[in-house]
């Protein structure tokens, strides 16, 4: 896809290269005799790519697909269509052993801080399984002087290894969780919504550890989220998902301050700006309608049933992701 | 939040594999941690002394659990009028020895309770994680064996084996874990469904963890308290179904015995001559209570939090024990 190039112009390979991803997960079968198969189209020709050591803020809404993404990346979903390519690679369909080696290049960085240790394992242990289940731990020395520098890297307190994860807090267990995805030196780490589950105040802490991570470490980020403020403070290009399309794609100050898509216009217009005078003189935009069911996604654009400007061509014709500015992508037929 | 002290934290039997000194410093925690645990460390004492028991009856028991003496039938308890201390606990309806027999019965009742918990539970929790965790086919195979199984009457099964294979100590314990792994079986597997949703599972094959150590690390630590529980209950039931077995002459032959054939024999003479049933049957109860004290220690073990807790309940009564004394010293 030549349209791919042109969103990353620099001459470097870009690290994930996603080509027409599509998802689309059976959930039954539907007519008198099951001759039609139901099927939630979470994810529909998704195209973009990372390049090394930037960060790419993946938003939408709940029910969107940026999870499933995600997951497809990680290989977790079966993808339905598309190519996913990672270091020029075609990843889409290694399994077995190959599977398990990727696992040493991109790791996952979960939600809920709470549920995603093990209760019943040390943080040690739990840190320093990676290294044993691939083999790099060479003495148990070794993988205890690994995990120790791994914790110092987070910020946790070198006593922290001894502990059961329940004598943590949410901000400490996140970074248990991240010193986790990090044992293995990934160049890519996905975050799916790494801060919402953590109160305000250690949002930021975690936000600023992986930053200064990145910066350390040249780590490549593909991060998860709703919470537009978090993802504008820490990415570096931003896309937009509605209803499993991607809908915009551009540098991240291009969609704070020039948004070309009405939905993002909209979401951009939910966030709250910390002056109060300020805030009640902006007008929100809020449009009524549904999202389109997943099963039986509409002809034209997926916005269209909540779109102020939606005309006849919307009804019936797809937009195509088309620069509306200098690598600024944008799906919309009127802007 | 309660910081794991030194002396109580016991390394895991992963990173201490291959090292004797560490394993016998950690065993010698958990022995401190018993002990610190009254009804437990009561109930490990209860079984043990169980155990010299059956393993030393010979040496022990009064009289030959066998002979018979048709002039002292069914004499009551010693401290019962009539009773004598030659027979401290009576004789039965062919004036055999109560207290022998219970000895000599417990290496019977011992040994196929734990032989059948041990096989039909390593079976079944073997299936159950095997359909939980892989699901799809393998799921459906297994569930529907186990289900054809459960609506297969147990007893008639159990009689078609023994009589082809002909009854021993073995046949029983195949026989009984035959019909009994089921229930292992479906327990293992819900409790695999829930816990395989679990983000720290997949955090775990995220990471590159094989299926196997998947199973073994992350997800049957969780089965421990479950499968504790059912062990127990399996244990009575399996002591009193041999007994079924032995009454009809499937089980245990004559003149070995067990608790639970004594039991069933001794039902007939329930009015006349109550010792019959109430001394076998309390050492099936003594043995069940005493596992269940045992296991109850085990299953707060084996979760970190409540083990924490119980630490933490322990050094505070210890410390309103120290102030107490002071206040008494003064």
């Amino acid at each position: 896809m030549s349209v791919l190039e042109a969103v990353v112009p620099e001459p470097a390979e870009p690290l994930l290269r996603v080509d027409g991803l599509t998802v689309h997960f059976n959930v039954g079968r539907a007519g008198f005799w099951g001759q039609r198969p139901l099927q939630v189209h979470a994810v529909d020709d998704m195209s973009f790519t990372i390049a090394p050591g930037e960060t790419l803020g993946l938003v939408g809404e709940s029910g969107s697909g940026k999870t499933t993404t995600g997951r497809a990346i990680l290989r977790r979903v079966p993808a339905s269509g598309g190519k996913i390519y990672f270091q020029g690679h075609d990843i889409t369909h290694v399994a077995g052993a190959e599977l398990r080696l990727l696992r040493r290049h991109m790791q996952l960085v979960f939600q809920d801080p709470y549920a995603s240790l093990n209760p019943r394992m040390r943080v040690i242990e739990t840190v320093a399984e990676p290294l044993i289940v691939h083999g790099l731990a060479k003495s148990v020395q070794d993988a205890t002087d690994r995990v120790s520098h791994l914790m110092n890297l987070v910020g946790l307190p070198a006593d922290a290894g001894d502990r059961y994860p329940h004598a943590f807090s949410g901000g400490q267990r996140q970074r248990i969780g991240i010193a986790r995805a990090l044992a293995l030196e990934p160049e890519l780490l996905i975050a799916d919504e790494p801060v919402s589950a953590l109160d305000v105040s250690i949002r930021a802490q975690v936000v600023n550890l992986m930053q200064d991570l990145q910066e350390e470490l040249g780590l490549t980020y593909l991060f998860i989220a709703h919470d537009l403020s978090v993802v504008r403070h820490i990415s570096h290009r931003i896309a937009i998902m509605y209803a499993g399309k991607l809908i915009e794609i551009a540098g991240r100050d291009a969609i704070y301050e020039d948004p070309k898509h009405p939905y993002t216009e909209a979401l951009l217009s939910a966030v709250p700006v910390p002056d109060p005078p300020l805030q009640r003189a902006r007008s929100r935009i809020s449009y009524a309608g549904e999202v389109p069911n997943p099963m039986q996604p509409p002809a034209g654009c997926r916005f269209q049933s909540r779109c102020p400007f939606a005309t006849a061509q919307c009804l019936s014709e797809e937009p195509p992701l088309a620069e509306k500015a200098p690598a600024h992508w944008a799906a919309c037929w009127h802007r | 939040m309660v910081d794991a002290p030194s002396d109580h934290s016991v390394a895991s039997p992963d990173d201490i594999g291959g090292r004797p000194h560490e394993l016998f410093s950690a065993a010698r925690g958990l022995g401190k941690e018993l002990w610190q645990d009254k009804p437990g460390f009561i109930g490990l004492l209860l079984l043990v002394a169980l155990v010299l028991v059956a393993i030393f009856a010979p040496l022990i028991a009064p009289h030959d659990p066998a002979a018979q003496s048709l002039r002292e039938r069914l004499l009551p308890p010693a401290w019962v009028l009539d009773g004598s201390w030659v027979h401290p606990l009576g004789t039965d309806n062919l004036g055999r020895d109560v207290l022998s027999r219970i000895m000599f019965g417990a290496r019977v009742s011992l040994l196929v309770g734990t032989g059948v918990v041990v096989v039909a539970g390593g079976f079944g929790v073997f299936m159950g994680l095997l359909a939980g965790y892989f699901g799809g086919r393998t799921d459906s195979f297994i569930m529907r064996w186990v289900d054809t199984q459960v609506a297969f009457p147990g007893l008639l099964l159990a009689l078609i084996i023994l009589a082809v294979v002909g009854p021993s100590m073995t046949t029983v314990i195949v026989v009984l874990a035959l019909n009994g792994w089921m229930v292992y079986a479906r327990i293992t597997r819900g409790v695999v469904l829930s816990v395989r949703e679990e983000p720290y599972v997949e955090a775990a094959e995220l990471v590159g963890c094989k299926p196997a150590r998947v199973l073994y690390r992350h997800v049957l630590p969780n089965l421990t308290s479950p499968l504790l529980t059912l062990a127990i209950l399996e244990f009575a039931r399996i002591i009193l179904a041999e007994a079924a077995l032995s009454f009809l002459g499937l089980g245990v032959q004559p003149p070995a015995t067990s608790w639970g054939l004594d039991v069933a024999t001794g039902k007939e003479y329930m009015f006349r001559a109550w010792w019959l049933v109430t001394f076998p049957g309390l050492a099936i109860g003594i043995v069940v209570l005493a596992i269940n004290l045992l296991a109850s220690w085990a299953r707060v073990t084996s979760d970190p939090q409540e083990r924490e807790k119980r630490f933490a309940r322990f050094m505070a009564r210890r410390q309103a024990g120290a102030g107490t004394r002071e206040a008494i010293a003064k």
